[in-house]
């Protein structure tokens, strides 16, 4: 039997639908994202939004080779559901915002292709497409990957117009050092791997900002404007706030503990909360649909992973950020999380018995 | 969706779901009766369990509430004239039912003249033997009128034998575009209090809870005055919420116990009933007058007058329709014809359906309605999950159907599904997924009965073996019974011989002794 001659049958109920469907869900994650973009293409300038067109356009050429070559024949329906735009999105919010366009390119190779294809489509890979390019890009190119630029408006140098900028993006040509700076995250990091006390190396390093002027992918740096399209998400119900809420406390709490404890060695709640990719993974990363639990406690679970992994990573590890890793790390947690949060069937108990029936009821 | 809803979505708390219910304007039209139409197709199965066995034959006369068809077996309900006339026909037509299967149906063909027959009605109900009542319901033919249509003297008789406590009456009507429970209990509140009262009295039960969904409140309000005398009788608004109507939601949110999987409500103490179903109880007893007429919602975008209608059980819809004034448009733009709800109703291949017993709508939808759509790959977005009103995983099930992993699926669940649609309903891949489920069952039961012919083919060759074995041993019993006499028989005979022998030669040698 297959779902073409089940489709052929006549047709069960119901006769009507809700009216939701997968299209609209990812316009609407898209929407969320939008400001956030718009914010970050402010902050960084030209570079920036080639980067992200290019993202983009890779991961939707990527999306169109692979289903030509297996010779899917619903091609064009399967584009425009936009899950292969969202994944493009999705990535170029994590990469440094004046990466060159072949990070753009293998890195859309890398989501698309071995993300999701090789697992069979959309539905069908057990990770997240965008944090599997991420986290090979890093892992292979450590150098462009690492490479922050400040915000524009913070910078005392020029802002660079279309022309230059395109060189920027095309030529990958070293970055004028009076732009770099480290991202919060990896200033802590190499700062205590010299042996300096936090407290000093953050007097000197760069500021936690809540509008965003710091160093940092544009996931980052609008930290806020991530969080007000994760609450826009919310209120549309796209996504519900066990994963997100999740993801945040499992990271602030053991932060603010540690912190309590020994400040000089470990970052506040705060500054982990509003850096990194953590905004964009609670709500946008640790909320999608194929790669997380899809019962309430298995999200719970499923984030709160995330959050105490990524704390771990980012205290202890080698990297300076662990979203990525935290969330890969989840994701193949996913189908055990999923086979133990089942939710409990009316009129049995959660092993499946059915209830006792009481006597004289 | 109200504030309340918003704060249990956050809890988590959100089984169902919330269509839009579309109800009015139907729903403010009042009742209209339909006369009789010429011809009448009644179906022999029109409830749950055993079909009806017809007792007249072509050519009689039969009088309007008359027995045409008896019940047969357990679980079965009897069939009545709903007009008088002329039997004309008894064979097989299109039934309600999605495949346009046919099912055998008595074709009558009404005189005009719509003339009862005596009936035995009742003036003091209470003071009946509640068994009597169970006899007579059964008699009149009455059934579930909610949808399932299972025989109610059947619930009646076994909820007083298990003792009830607790009566619990459907005024949900969760299903969108309807509307036929919603206008009787606003213009027959009176007499549904009268039928909870008998129900209470036939089962012995203490108390009838009845629960009316909160976007009636015109209903609310009619039965809250006719059973503002009643101690017994409590109306309870309840949140609007698919499939409120369904038993074991029902109760649950009644009566705060939740029923066991695998078990009836009669387990804890509670019969749940339908309030159109209290109405058919009265009239079979008071009036003595079977099931022969139920009241029908007409809705859809493609009707032009939507509303609730009186009609003869075995009337045609194509007719039903024209009676409600037509289709938009002589049906341009008709997408999908569909019996009973919008969520559980069945899709019929033409109008030339008739309306049954359990048939509570007759709907005509556009294609934006039915929003009909090539189903896209599943996203594991979960939103099946926590609209599953029985908790399942539909979209675990459903792949493991897609598999042919029958087993598998009920391992999961599957038994329980109440193919309320809601899982497909929100599915924003529009997969159809109570498909897979009806289909899974549908194999499953097949695979049983197949189960249950080979045992009885392998035990009939088994007894075949046996008893071939028997009579080959028996034969070869015989035979060497036989041959051992056949020896002893011949032993005997030569010893005979020898011994005759010898005395000759005795006497010979005597004789030449003596010669
Ligand atoms: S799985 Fe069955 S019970 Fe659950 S929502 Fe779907 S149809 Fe209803
Ligand atoms: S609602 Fe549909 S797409 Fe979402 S998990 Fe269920 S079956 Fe899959």
């Amino acid at each position: 039997m297959t779902p073409a001659t089940l489709t052929a049958q006549t047709v069960a109920s119901p006769h009507a639908h809700g009216g939701n469907s997968v299209s609209r869900t990812m316009f609407r994650v898209q929407l969320a994202l939008l400001p956030a973009t718009l914010y970050g293409f402010w902050l960084y300038g030209w570079p920036a939004f080639f980067l992200w067109a290019l993202t983009i356009l890779s991961c939707v050429a990527f999306e169109v080779l692979s289903l030509k070559l297996m010779g899917t024949p619903r091609v064009k329906a399967t584009l425009f559901d936009g899950s292969a735009v969202l994944t493009g999105w999705l990535l170029a919010m994590t990469l440094p915002p004046w990466a060159p366009w072949w990070v753009a390119v293998v890195g859309g190779f890398i989501a698309i292709v071995i993300g999701k294809q090789v697992f069979g489509g959309l539905g069908q890979n057990v990770f997240n497409p965008a944090m599997v390019a991420r986290v090979a890009l890093l892992v292979s190119f450590p150098l462009p990957l690492t490479l922050w630029v400040a915000p524009l408006p913070m910078s005392t140098l020029p802002t660079p117009d279309f022309v230059s900028s395109l060189r920027i993006f095309l030529t990958s040509l070293p970055v004028p050092d009076a732009m770099t700076s480290a991202t919060l995250l990896g200033h802590a990091k190499t700062e205590l791997a010299r042996g300096i006390d936090l407290a000093t190396a953050l007097h000197a390093g760069p500021d936690l900002s809540w509008i965003g002027m710091r160093a940092g992918s544009f996931g980052e740096s609008a930290a806020v404007l991530i969080l007000c399209g994760g609450l826009y998400l919310l209120i549309t119900r796209v996504i519900t706030w066990h994963a997100p809420l999740a993801v945040l406390a499992g990271v602030a709490i053991p932060a603010a503990i540690a912190h309590a404890v020994d400040p000089g060695r470990f970052l506040s709640a705060e500054a982990h909360l509003l850096s990194g990719a953590l905004m964009l993974g609670a709500f946008f990363i640790a909320t999608d649909y194929v790669t997380s639990p899809n019962t309430t406690t298995g999200q719970i679970i499923f984030g709160l992973g995330i959050g105490l992994l990524t704390w771990v990573i980012r205290s202890f590890g080698g990297y300076p950020e662990g979203v990525a890793f935290a969330v890969l790390l989840m994701n193949a947690m996913t189908p055990v999380i999923d086979r133990f949060c089942k939710p409990r069937i009316l009129g049995r108990d959660r092993k499946g018995k059915p209830l006792d029936i009481p006597e004289n009821a | 969706m109200g504030f309340m809803n918003l704060f249990k979505h956050f809890l988590g708390d959100d089984w169902g779901v919330h269509p839009d219910d579309r109800k009015r304007p139907a729903a403010d039209r009042p009742l209209r009766t339909m006369p009789v139409p010429e011809k009448l197709y009644l179906p022999l199965q029109q409830h749950l369990g055993g079909p009806a066995r017809p007792v007249v034959l072509v050519g009689q006369q039969v009088k309007k509430g008359e027995l045409i068809a008896e019940a047969q077996g357990m679980i079965s309900a009897p069939i009545h004239a709903p007009t008088s006339g002329t039997i004309v026909a008894v064979t097989d037509i299109t039934a309600p039912h999605p495949s346009g299967l046919t099912l055998p149906a008595i074709i009558l063909a009404a005189d005009g003249r719509d003339e009862w027959i005596d009936c035995q009605g009742c003036a003091d109900p209470f003071a009946l033997d509640p068994a009597e009542i169970g006899k007579r319901v059964a008699a009149a033919g009455v059934v579930g009128l909610g949808g399932a249509a299972f025989p109610s003297a059947v619930k009646l008789t076994g909820a007083a034998r298990s003792k009830v406590k607790t009566l619990v009456i459907n005024g949900g009507e969760c299903e969108p575009y309807l509307s036929c429970d919603d206008r009787q209990m606003r213009e027959r509140a009176a007499d549904i209090v009268d039928g909870i009262r008998i129900m209470l009295h036939a089962t012995g039960a203490r108390e009838a809870l009845v629960g009316i969904e909160d976007n009636k409140p015109e209903a609310i309000a009619a039965m809250q005055a006719a059973a503002a005398g009643e101690a017994e009788v409590h109306i309870r608004p309840i949140p609007a919420r698919y499939p409120m109507g369904s038993e074991k939601q029902l109760v649950q949110v009644l009566t705060g116990k939740e029923v066991a999987a695998e078990s009836r409500t009669f387990d804890i103490g509670i019969l749940v009933h339908n309030v159109g179903t209290a109405l058919a109880v009265r009239a079979a007893i008071r009036d003595g007058r079977p099931l022969i007429s139920r009241v029908v919602t007409v809705n859809g975008n493609c009707a032009n007058d939507p509303g609730n209608i009186e009609v003869l059980v075995g009337t045609l819809a194509e007719e039903v329709i024209a009676f409600a004034g037509g289709l938009k448009g002589d049906g341009i733009g008709l997408a999908r014809r569909v019996m009973g709800g919008p969520m559980m109703g069945m899709q019929i291949p033409h109008w030339r359906v008739p309306v049954v017993k359990g048939t509570s709508g007759i709907l005509a939808f556009d294609a934006q309605e039915v929003a009909a759509q090539e189903p896209d790959p599943c996203i594991r977005c979960g939103s099946c999950v926590k609209a599953c009103p029985m908790g399942l995983l539909p979209l675990e099930m459903s792949a493991r159907i897609r598999n042919s992993a029958y087993d598998e699926a009920v391992g999961i669940g599957l038994k329980d599904c109440i193919a309320c649609g809601c899982c497909a309903y929100v599915c924003p891949s529009k997969i159809p997924l109570v498909q897979y489920f009806v289909h899974a069952k549908g194999e499953l039961a097949a695979q049983d009965r197949n189960k249950l012919r080979n045992d009885a083919t392998k035990k009939l060759a088994q007894q075949r073996q046996e008893r071939l074995d028997r009579e080959a041993r028996e034969k070869a019993e015989a035979a060497a019974k036989r041959k051992a006499e056949r020896e002893a028989a011949a032993a005997a005979k030569a010893a005979a011989e020898a011994a005759a022998k010898q005395a000759s030669e005795t006497a010979g040698a005597t004789e030449g002794e003596s010669a």
